[in-house]
């Protein structure tokens, strides 16, 4: 059965001047997985996703998202993606309601359908009493959840995530990895780039990065298998240790 | 289009929501008005004056008493010594030294030419010279005093002498605040379109906003106009504000069309704004904003006529204006309120704005970049 690819990327290049972000990436992503961006910090994991996005423009290189040529025509692939970022970016002085009208009306998204979608998705967080709330009176995992549903609001095809968790306390990363679950479920693509070990585990593929290149590419099984590995982060530690 | 009402919301809602700024918003005009139109004049009463008379005769005493009767002129010091008048204008006490020699009266009662000596500081051109005006003014009444005295009432008619009646049109008592005030509301515009929404667009993207913004399918002119329209319209409501203040307080005249005056500053804002725009998306930071910011204000407001006539500006400067929005709206603001020109008298000025403010806005838009 041949799967459908919603990201192609052939021999991506990124330069910064002399350095080099991505050197000659080449992946393919299919169509409702969840794919996980792996590397140690600087290793140029979120250089790739923001080039697949469209905030960054790729020095070389073929990469096609949701059937639209990065290069040509950043705009089409805005439309068909979802976009969250490790650095919280919702307006932190609206109220969770008001962001959630933002983001809808960008879309395009009806007034009757923004206003459904925001009593669902409070309804859904447990979130109601929250609603009016400043984004910026909120604790951190609230904010990060409201992201995400902010992010996947108008159902795009691909959602990017930025290291989604981080700062997040272990309860809720676990649940804000069931609401990625039930995000792949629904038929939307994730690309979630993560330096913690034990989400890779949850990815129904990895590729690893190290030094602007991708080192390793399956699944975490498979990695671990073909490493000798118990567990992914033991995999990392074999194959991408940083240089001393 | 929906699009932008959103953003324009979501503007409008961080705005007010942010106490201090909303507040400003009224403030700032309030005490601009109040403080600005009667600070800045150009006025000159009491100069301060040092008379040496070395003369001591009838003539002598007239001439001062003259100078005292005049509402320009205080006399502060009265001296025989030149050294401790020159010490006197180098510390600061007084503005003219006025050196009457000996003999002045003796000249003056043999039909020889009277000579009088005035000294001015004139650290400050612009009062030096008004000084020199007025004292001139004063001689001169002197000097024809003296004419009539000796010429006795048979020959008054028979010197012959031109005298101008003059009128000071649009505004009659020479009145500065009425020149002023049309100005400052250009300024209090300004501050507003320039500061607050350049600001606005640098913050977001300082917090990272932006980036989210970025990702999303926003057209760029959608953004742009979106960060323009709020300041805009607070733009014009500060001008109402200035307005009334100036009608209450100042009782400004006002000739013209007052929704003339608005649509020119409504052109102009969107000129101001679409600059400001444009630097802001080199800017990285709210303090190198600023920076370039406030230099180009300063430029602007300086050369724009507000305090000094664009005529008495050398030839290049002049040049510069053309690309000054400011200049334009001085212009226009002093011709609608004082002499009630219509759009007919104004229209190059109009023209001149609507083409800096699409070029400005053009340049805004095509500048931010939403794929780096």
């Amino acid at each position: 059965m041949m799967k459908n690819r919603v990201i192609i990327v052939r021999n991506l290049v990124k330069r910064f001047g002399k350095f080099i972000a991505n050197d000659n990436l080449s992946f393919e992503v299919y169509e409702g997985e969840i794919f996980g961006f792996l590397g140690a910090n600087g290793a140029g994991k979120t250089t790739a996703l923001r080039i697949l996005s469209g905030l960054s423009e790729p020095t070389s290189g073929e990469v096609i998202v949701a059937g639209f040529d990065a290069k040509k025509q950043p705009e089409q692939i805005k439309k068909n993606i979802g976009y969250m970022c490790q650095k919280f970016s919702l307006y932190e002085d609206l109220t969770a309601k008001e962001n959630i009208m933002l983001y809808g009306g960008i879309y395009g998204m009806s007034k009757t359908l923004i206003k459904e979608r925001t009593d669902e998705l409070l309804d859904k967080l447990n979130f109601r009493e929250y609603g009016d709330r400043l984004i910026s009176d909120l604790p951190l995992g609230l904010k990060q959840k409201l992201a995400l549903s902010v992010a996947v609001l108008h159902e795009p095809k691909i959602v990017f995530l930025d290291e989604p968790t981080g700062g997040v306390d272990p309860i809720t990363r676990r649940q804000f990895w069931e609401m990625i679950y039930e995000t792949a479920y629904r038929g939307i693509t994730v690309f979630v780039t993560t330096h913690y070990m034990d989400e890779a585990e949850y990815c129904d593929r990895i590729s690893i990065m190290s030094d602007g290149k991708i080192v390793a590419l399956d699944t975490p099984a498979e990695l671990k298998r073909q490493y000798n590995a118990k567990s992914v982060e033991e995999v990392f530690i074999k194959i991408a240790r940083p240089k001393p | 289009m929906r699009t932008i009402l959103y953003l324009i919301r979501k503007e409008f809602l961080q705005i007010f929501r942010d106490k201090f700024i909303s507040k400003a918003i009224i403030g700032v005009p309030i005490v601009q008005m109040l403080l600005l139109v009667p600070a800045i004049t150009f006025e000159i009463k009491d100069i301060r004056l040092c008379v040496i008379d070395m003369d001591i005769s009838a003539d002598s005493r007239a001439l001062i008493n003259q100078l005292e009767g005049s509402t320009f002129f205080k006399i502060k010091y009265s001296t025989f010594s030149e050294e401790k008048a020159n010490n006197l204008m180098h510390r600061n006490k007084c503005d003219v030294v006025l050196q009457i020699p000996s003999e002045f009266g003796k000249n003056v009662g043999t039909g020889n030419p009277g000579k009088v000596l005035a000294t001015i500081n004139a650290i400050n051109a612009t009062t030096a010279q008004l000084s020199w005006a007025y004292l001139n003014g004063v001689l001169r009444d002197y000097n024809k005093n003296i004419l009539l005295e000796n010429a006795g009432d048979m020959a008054v008619s028979s010197i012959p002498q031109i005298d101008i009646t003059n009128r000071y049109w649009y505004n009659e008592l020479l009145n500065y605040k009425y020149y002023m005030l049309p100005g400052i509301l250009g300024i209090l515009v300004t501050a507003i379109g320039f500061l607050l929404a350049g600001l606005n667009l640098v913050k977001e993207k300082e917090v990272g906003t932006i980036e989210q913004i970025n990702v999303t399918p926003v057209r760029k002119y959608h953004f742009i106009i979106a960060k323009m329209v709020p300041f805009l319209i607070i733009g014009l409501v500060d001008l109402s504000l200035g307005l009334i203040i100036g009608k209450i307080t100042f009782n400004i005249p006002f000739e013209g069309s007052l929704g003339l005056l608005f649509l020119a500053s409504a052109i102009f804002l969107v000129a101001v704004l679409g600059l400001a725009l444009f630097i802001s998306t080199f800017s990285s930071t709210q303090q190198q904003y600023m920076f370039v910011a406030f230099f180009f204000m300063i430029i602007f407001i300086l050369m724009s006529g507000i305090f000094t006539p664009l005529e008495s500006m050398p030839m290049w400067a002049q040049r510069f204006d053309i690309v000054n929005p400011m200049a334009y709206l001085m212009r226009i603001n002093r011709m609608v309120m004082l002499k009630g020109s219509t759009i007919h008298d104004i229209s190059r000025d109009i023209y001149a704005l609507v083409i800096i403010a699409v070029v400005f806005t053009f340049f805004a838009v095509s500048r931010y970049r939403k794929t780096a």
